[in-house]
């Protein structure tokens, strides 16, 4: 990171308490300035939860030594300590950085050069919201993926979407009038640049809300909330009314039925738990591009979001179905970009272009980005024979092996049998998934893209720029070498990074990997006149068995 | 299988092996690591009660042991191939799962070299070489220290030469 010399500025509070700083006639102010005052009433709710349980704790520890203040105190220092970080922390703009001050006993700097912001995101947390602020996060595409980089914590709503402006799109635009108060997000509405729409959610889509699955990880905080209450105040589920009664229902209903009912509820929970969590993260989704070259996605009902994507950082796109989601024609749009991670879970981070949609959407949305609908949707090439014997033997040898040990165990240490009765049905699963594995590989060439698909539980085909390739790694595992296959992966600085196409023929793969980034492989190729010649032949053959 | 064209195209290995004192390097690190199984083995035989069973476990990991020695340090060195080209690193790797890693020069970000206390006892050195992604870098293990000084300097001199930020 660079430094700016210290000398540079000296007057670290120029304009202390200048919450709401009207800016200049090149709308950059470059004074240390603070966050908005607003702030003061955001952090103790976001302190005050986090530190419940210890204030818990003293209140708990307090009362039982007879001092009943303990609690208080501890709430009131909390609070305390919220406030401080709005004192603490200043930050400044300059035609080159973005820096950062902040921490009372350590103190920190955080700079950004300007000319590598990658991307800004905006967020609104509901209390944000409330007193009308929002969150900046400015992203330099730093690979290390431990740094958050600079984050601004409150700014005014309107002031986060003119620095978004601002920032991204270098255009310095004179403010005439006070910067308005208006709608959390500022909606980009009288600008210069032109701003196509590319997709918004429908409501209709909500009915894909409950085949996201988003909702276990809701399940499992709630299970695990109750576990915790249970176990540490030694509450007595049968204490309760309608509790009692459902624990006497399953004590006295036949098991089956039991697990049954459980299982049942448990999957209308994660269905209800899925649709809500869907409304709450994608409601108001709209995906626009603006003429300055930039993708810009809004979304969020309580919590607003909005992120922004260089399309000069786009490699390319990925629709990816899983499965549950793909028995319903739906599909998602992710985007592979530097600089933005990857993340888990429905949202995906910042990269998420389309939510849960029907198929066809997914497929529009992903041609619009790439101005190209064919690598989306045209035909690609199977992987062939060898590719779905591998499929096969791969899913089943595995549930084959369990059996023989489970028979094993019965027959010499006396398992009981049922339990290898039961793995049985597990073989046609395994077919029926390899039959599908096989099914969804396929890769092609198509308009300066690299595209493959793959994967049965989670379907994703993606769509990588031959431009945006910066390596290529070719694996072939003992058994691949016997079937004359190997996994080619592009490597790219985008995205997840690395992009497989599984299981293809050699002489494909090299195929690919030449054409996709000609000349890079030219000089270790090698043209033999026999058709039937061994593949990628090895110089240590003596170690391992001829491939042919 | 899938070219219909009359000739086959195949990817050659890397040319260039790594320095054969890489060998005895391999060799006396992994004669540290049984050194050390074989003293726990060993303590365990003194302490026992009954001899037989350590007596053949020791027996059992001296014949492992050898065998090891003598194999893996040749086959490592067969295997783990490299080639450095104006335009390109390329690089081999693994013993029953193969890798070959390619990556264009103008799309290097860095190229480091270090070498443990072993290797420079050896003349050793590593080279690793990584890309803007952060999947895979290339990585040569047991060069000769003279020649990853001069791939390191090759590189470094043509990378420089490449404007952008190679992403």
């Amino acid at each position: 990171m660079t430094w700016p010399g210290p000398a540079e500025d000296a007057r670290p509070d120029a304009r202390p308490a200048a919450g709401e700083p009207v800016p200049t006639g090149d709308g950059i102010d470059p004074s240390w300035r603070r966050l908005s005052p607003r702030m003061l009433l955001v952090h103790p709710f976001q302190e005050i939860p986090r530190a419940l349980p210890a204030i818990f704790g003293l209140f708990v520890a307090g009362t039982a030594s007879g001092n009943q203040w303990w609690g208080v105190v501890s709430l009131v220092g909390v609070i305390g300590a919220a406030m401080t970080r709005w004192f603490t922390t200043t930050y400044r703009i300059t035609p080159d950085y973005v820096q950062v001050r902040q921490g009372l006993f350590r103190r920190r700097e955080l700079s950004a050069p300007r000319d590598r912001i990658r991307t800004v995101d905006v967020t609104a947390h509901a209390v944000h919201r409330l007193v009308g602020l929002a969150r900046v996060e400015i992203g330099t595409g730093r690979s290390d993926r431990t740094d958050e980089g600079v984050r601004l914590d409150g700014l005014s709503a309107a002031e986060a979407a003119r620095l978004r402006e601002e920032l991204l799109h270098h255009r310095p635009q004179p403010v005439t009038q006070p910067v308005a108060e208006a709608a959390p997000v500022a909606a980009p509405a009288a600008r210069p640049d032109v701003e196509v729409v590319l997709a918004t959610l429908r409501p209709s889509w909500v009915r894909y809300g409950p085949f996201t699955l988003s909702g276990f990880v809701a399940v499992g905080i709630v299970a695990a909330f109750l576990s915790r209450a249970i176990n540490e105040w030694h509450l007595d589920p049968t204490r309760y009314g309608p509790l009692r009664a459902l624990a006497a229902h399953f004590t006295h209903a036949p098991v089956g039925l039991a697990v049954a009912e459980v299982l049942a509820a448990c999957a209308v929970f994660v269905a209800v738990a899925s649709t809500v969590g869907y409304v709450l993260a994608f409601w108001g989704f709209r995906l626009t591009r603006h003429s300055a070259g930039t993708l810009h996605i809004t979304r969020g009902l309580l919590t607003s979001r909005a992120t922004t994507i260089e399309e000069r950082r786009l490699r390319g796109v990925e629709v990816s179905e899983p499965l549950l989601l793909r028995l319903v024609g739906g599909a998602r749009c992710i985007a592979i970009a530097t600089g933005l991670r990857v993340g888990r879970g429905a949202e995906h981070g910042g990269t998420l272009l389309l939510p849960p949609a029907p198929r066809a959407e997914a497929e529009r949305v992903a041609g619009e980005v790439l101005r190209d609908p064919a690598p989306v949707t045209a035909p690609l090439t199977p992987h062939g024979p060898r590719a779905m014997l591998r499929r096969y033997t791969r899913a089943v040898a595995a549930v084959v092996f369990t059996i023989a040990v489970l028979i094993a165990g019965w027959w010499f240490a006396g398992w009981p049998a049922w339990i290898w009765q039961v793995a049985l049905l597990a073989l046609p699963a395994a077919a029926l998934l390899a039959y599908d594995r096989y099914r969804s590989l396929g890769h092609a060439l198509i308009g300066g893209r690299l595209v493959a698909r793959q994967g049965s539980l989670v379907r994703r085909r993606h769509a990588l720029a031959c431009d945006g390739i910066i390596g290529w790694n070719i694996e072939r595992s003992f058994f691949q070498r016997r079937a004359g296959l190997a996994t080619l992966t592009a490597t790219t600085a985008a995205g997840h990074q690395r992009y497989e196409v599984l299981d293809v023929p050699q002489a494909e793969a090299l195929r690919l990997a030449d054409e996709a980034t000609p000349g890079l492989l030219t000089p270790f190729l090698e043209r033999h006149p026999h058709p039937h010649s061994v593949i990628m032949k090895d110089p240590g053959r003596h170690s391992t068995p001829n491939p042919s | 299988m899938s070219t219909d064209r009359a000739e086959t195209v195949t990817l050659r290995a890397p040319r260039h092996r790594v320095s054969r004192k890489a060998i005895w390097y391999w060799t006396v690190r992994a004669v540290i690591g049984w050194l050390v199984v074989l003293a726990v083995e060993f303590g365990w035989l003194v302490n026992a009660p009954t001899l037989g069973l350590p007596v053949l476990v020791l027996l059992v990991t001296v014949v492992l042991a050898v065998v090891h020695l003598i194999v893996m340090p040749r086959w490592r060195y067969r295997v783990h191939l490299w080639e450095a080209t104006p335009a390109a690193v390329y690089t081999q790797s693994g013993w029953f799962n193969q890798e070959r890693r390619i990556a264009p020069v103008s799309r290097i970000q860095t190229v480091d070299s270090e070498r443990g206390p072993f290797e420079q006892l050896f003349g050793l050195a590593n080279v690793t070489v990584t890309t803007a992604s952060a999947a895979g870098p290339l990585k040569i293990h047991g060069l000769d220290y003279a020649t990853a000084q001069r791939l390191v300097d090759d590189l470094t001199r043509t990378t420089q030469a490449t404007p952008g930020d190679a992403t």
